[in-house]
């Protein structure tokens, strides 16, 4: 084989990310000829498992799985290549007066746990389940199905819009009205509409901001809630889970996935760019200088990353890279990854609860929180941050060593660039103390139980992933920013504006959260460009 | 009652008679109901279902979930809210009636008790909380649960009322069916006080017994020791199922699905899809729901609940019913099923599209019959008849009669 011919496939996807794997798995069962460039050492993107410190395996990115299609699960036989998902039960709110709220599976439990906060929220707490999971049911279709250009007359765009207006009429005139409120409106808004306990309120309204450069009393933000509740594992709409081993897991099978289908992965392999030649791609070269040539180029960056840095302008119209320029990739999270040489105690959760094992937090109220977001409109992190916090070791016997734990603290808010200037590597330890301490007025005994921490900043995540700013979701889940807006208008089929090249990153359709819809439609996409059957 | 454990180890409560049913239960099914554990068979289904329609049965009803309505805008409120006129309720009486949400679909169903003026004891099967106190805004209305300071236990069967009497309740037989009062009945330490209701989910002749949650132990003391020589016992949620068929009455979740909890869109159901058209008083003035109900009238119902009379003996749960024995026409399915050992009737309650629903309309019913683990697949005639299946005249006689 010659040297041109090696150098030579039918699709080259640029970042072995989630979306990048799955996107590069549907092609190669297509029977494309198909070369995954990555520029780290190793797969995963933001879903990644590394070992940092002696014994422990952090999922260093995202850190709990729920919205991964079951569909592609299946399709690319990811349990034989070693993912399992492992549902977790429970959660809590820690309260600054001692107090808590748990989350429990049981119907029972989590009523007479709500009722000890308000009797009436106990039971408000159904009728909001019943309206996130009637607007599931609407959104769940739409995942995995291209977004139509609703300006379009192409029969295809036609067929999808007509499929989007009537699911939309579908719903009745009564849940038209709540489905376009919902969408629009903010997350305490909501709430509000639900329950009159400040805690039950701040509870909920955790997963409305995480990942996003809202408040909870911003408008858009219930729906960036929903987006977390939509998720199912095994059938149960909401619940969220470990992928034994760490999120690593679920790219480590992909990328088995895909090499058993004849794809190719090449590692410490940075793209310079995109090649061009008349308005159609033809590969790309890499930092080395190195050529690669393919009819197809995927990129898996987030959008203004693969147009504003691997794309050379002049290939690009003027008012796509001003659109680009202009979606929103706020950095807005940081994440901790610690070492701990115990479980630590929080005095806070009774002894015997279940909640330990979930989600951790330790705001509660929608004020605390939207005081939160006031500090990272100033510039700097939350003096009393968000975080997110879990302990995978109490279920996963994979990722520390016996009676040692590992805890995922995802912290909100934590700005990209602080008002005082770049961040450095006191500012980094100085944020690292603030999550610790916020996290130790609720556990005696967390300090001392610290063996090792990873302190990430946005402005880590961007230089070690590449997310622009460290956005988790490759961009803002905002009513503006989604459906046949995502990215930017008339781009939102998967296509660039180069013939042959493509994104299948979650900056397009449907958005981020390890899913890989993104990356199983714009498989669909280029298959169908192509005029294969997927 | 005995400590309990937290609420995340042990979700469901104990009823104040618990340890009694325990302490009776032979093959320990415990089922849960409405956030308690409660007993699904004692020993045998039949044989409870035997002491209701021969002897008298003793049921722990304390999981209906109960509310005290009271304040000046009480009977308001509840007359906006329910679909009977509540204002024809007198102080002492007891009304079946449901709620609906604006587009006329069922909340639930439940009793009323008229405990003096706008007082009112609201009995329901699910919770309401949440869309009572939704619908109180701008009513001057106190809504307190109460579900855990009453225990409730039903008196039921053909003997119920000797067997109240021969515990003490002077006067039982002066209560008319659907009345209510205060009686007393001797206890170790006084007298016990009890609110009694002729009212029941059994078609047949039963009271109702509401109490201190304190004295639940010697009511169902007294009760046992005095029926034992007529055959009372504690029946489980299977005998009583099989009698309310019987009887014609219907279930959340077994019947319909509340409007406050359906996720699909059509799957909700109206009162007069369920055959309940008599409960909804639309010359009573607004009421919630009126306006959709009223629209529902006029256009004739698109479907119904209908009784069923199954030809074999293998009760057709869940079963999809055809309007031609081929199978190729789907015209309902069966909601609640139930061989009957009083009618010797094989009896269901089916939703039934509307072209079918009249009396006398044959239907084929889908069966799965399981030979040793060989499943067969039946069709079998099914015949829409009239409700209540069964309904003994002795349930309404007053003086009621000893057996």
């Amino acid at each position: 084989m010659s040297l041109r011919a090696a150098n030579r496939y039918d699709a080259i996807i640029v970042g072995a990310g989630h979306n990048g794997l799955v996107n590069a798995c549907y092609l190669a069962r297509a029977g494309l000829k198909v070369l995954v460039l990555e520029r780290n050492p190793f797969v995963g993107g933001a879903a990644v498992s590394r070992s940092l410190y002696e014994g422990f395996t952090y999922s260093n990115c995202s850190y709990v799985c729920s919205l991964l299609r079951t569909e592609i699960i299946r399709e690319l036989e990811l349990p034989q290549y070693g993912l399992q998902i492992i549902p977790y039960e429970g959660g809590c709110t820690m309260m600054r007066d001692g107090g808590h709220l748990a989350v429990y599976d049981n119907h029972d439990a989590m009523r007479r746990e709500i009722a000890r906060h308000s009797r009436r929220d106990a039971e408000a707490y159904d009728r909001y389940v019943r309206d996130m999971l009637r607007h599931c049911r609407f959104i769940k279709p739409l995942l995995l199905r291209e977004p139509p250009d609703p300006t379009s007359f192409r029969p295809r765009d036609i067929h999808e819009l007509m499929f989007l207006g009537k699911h939309f009429h579908g719903l009745g005139e009564a849940r038209m009205y709540d489905t376009l409120r919902f969408w629009t409106m903010s997350c305490a808004d909501m709430l509000e509409e639900y329950f009159e306990s400040e805690i039950v309120r701040g509870h909920m309204a955790g997963s409305s901001i995480i990942g996003t450069a809202l408040g909870p009393r911003s408008a858009g933000s219930a729906y960036v809630l929903l987006h977390h509740y939509m998720g199912s594992i095994d059938g149960a709409v909401g619940a969220w889970g470990f992928a034994r081993g760490g999120m690593g897991a679920i790219t480590q099978a992909l990328a088995a996935s895909l090499r058993a289908s004849g794809g190719e992965i090449r590692l410490s392999a940075p793209v310079h760019q995109v090649l061009v030649r008349g308005n159609r791609a033809t590969g790309v070269v890499l930092q080395d200088g190195e050529e690669i040539h393919a009819p197809v180029v995927v990129s898996n960056l987030d959008v203004k990353r693969t147009f504003l840095h691997t794309v050379a302008p002049e290939h690009l119209p003027p008012e796509f890279l001003d659109q680009v320029r202009r979606f929103k990739i706020r950095g807005s999270s940081g994440k901790l990854n610690i070492a701990l040489d115990g479980l630590p105690s929080f005095p806070a959760i009774p002894a015997g609860s279940p909640s330990i094992r979930g989600d951790l937090h330790i705001t509660d109220t929608i004020d605390m929180l939207e005081r939160g977001y006031d500090d990272w409109k100033e510039g700097r992190w939350s003096r009393a941050p968000y975080v997110d916090m879990l302990i995978p070791t109490q279920i996963d016997p994979t990722m520390a060593p016996d009676g040692k734990h590992y805890m995922s603290v995802f912290v909100q808010y934590c700005p990209y660039e602080l008002a005082d200037g770049p961040w450095t590597d006191e500012k980094r330890k100085a944020f690292g103390k603030t999550v610790i301490d916020a996290i130790g007025a609720h556990s005696p005994d967390f300090r001392d139980l610290i063996l090792h921490a990873e302190i990430r900043t946005p402005w880590d995540i961007e230089n070690e992933v590449g997310l622009t700013e460290g956005n988790i979701f490759q961009g803002e889940l905002t009513f503006d920013q989604l459906l046949f807006n995502r990215p930017v208008p008339g781009y939102a089929q998967y296509r660039a504006p180069v013939r042959g090249m493509y994104m299948s990153g979650s900056s397009t359709h449907p958005g981020g959260g390890v899913m890989g819809a993104p990356g199983a439609n714009s498989a669909a996409a280029i298959l169908r460009d192509l005029g294969r059957k997927p | 009652m005995s400590q309990e454990s937290p609420h995340f180890r042990q979700p469901l409560l104990r009823t104040p008679f618990h340890e009694r049913a325990r302490a009776l239960s032979q093959i320990d099914r415990f089922i849960p109901w409405a956030g308690y554990t409660t007993v699904d068979v004692f020993s045998s289904a039949e044989q409870e279902y035997f002491s209701v329609r021969n002897a008298s049965s003793l049921f722990d009803l304390t999981p209906m979930v109960k509310y005290r309505i009271t304040g000046a805008d009480a009977l308001r409120f509840l007359n906006r809210l329910m679909t009977r006129d509540i204002g024809k309720l007198r102080p002492g009486r007891v009304a079946y009636t449901v709620w609906c949400d604006d587009a006329g679909m069922m909340i639930d169903d439940g009793t009323v008790f008229c405990t003096g003026e706008n007082e009112y004891l609201v009995c329901t099967a699910e919770r309401q909380l949440d869309w009572f106190a939704a619908s109180a805004i701008g009513f001057d209305v106190r809504i307190s649960e109460i579900t855990e300071e009453i225990a409730a236990l039903a008196v039921q069967g053909p003997t119920s009322y000797a067997l109240l009497k021969g515990i003490g309740l002077a006067g039982i037989e002066r209560l008319k069916p659907f009345e209510h009062g205060n009686f007393t009945m001797p206890g170790t330490d006084g007298a016990i006080t009890l609110m009694v209701s002729r009212t029941g989910f059994t078609g047949d002749l039963g009271y109702e017994l509401w109490m201190e949650p304190a004295d639940a132990t010697a009511v169902w003391d007294a009760l046992m020791r005095r029926g034992s020589s007529r055959g009372v016992r504690p029946i489980g949620s299977q005998a009583l199922n099989m009698v309310r068929i019987e009887a014609g009455f219907i279930l959340p979740n077994m019947d319909f699905v509340s409007a406050a909890h359906t996720l699909r869109i059509g799957t909700e159901r109206s009162p007069l899809e369920l055959g309940l058209a008599w409960l909804v008083d639309f010359k009573k003035g607004h009421f919630t729901g009126r306006r959709a109900l009223l629209a529902e009238q006029q256009r004739g119902p698109l479907r119904q609940l209908v009784g069923l009379d199954i030809e074999g003996t293998k009760p057709a749960h869940n079963a999809l019913l055809y309007t031609e024995r081929s199978g190729r026409r789907e015209a309902g399915s069966v909601t609640s099923a139930t061989w009957s050992p009083t009618c010797k009737r094989n009896l269901a309650l089916a939703m039934v599209d509307a072209p079918y629903i009249a009396t006398g309309s044959l239907l084929w019913a889908e069966i799965y019959l399981n030979r040793e683990l060989v499943w067969e697949r039946r069709m079998v005639r099914a015949r829409v008849v009239e409700r209540p299946f069964f309904a003994p005249a002795r349930r309404r006689a007053t003086p009621p009669a000893e057996f």
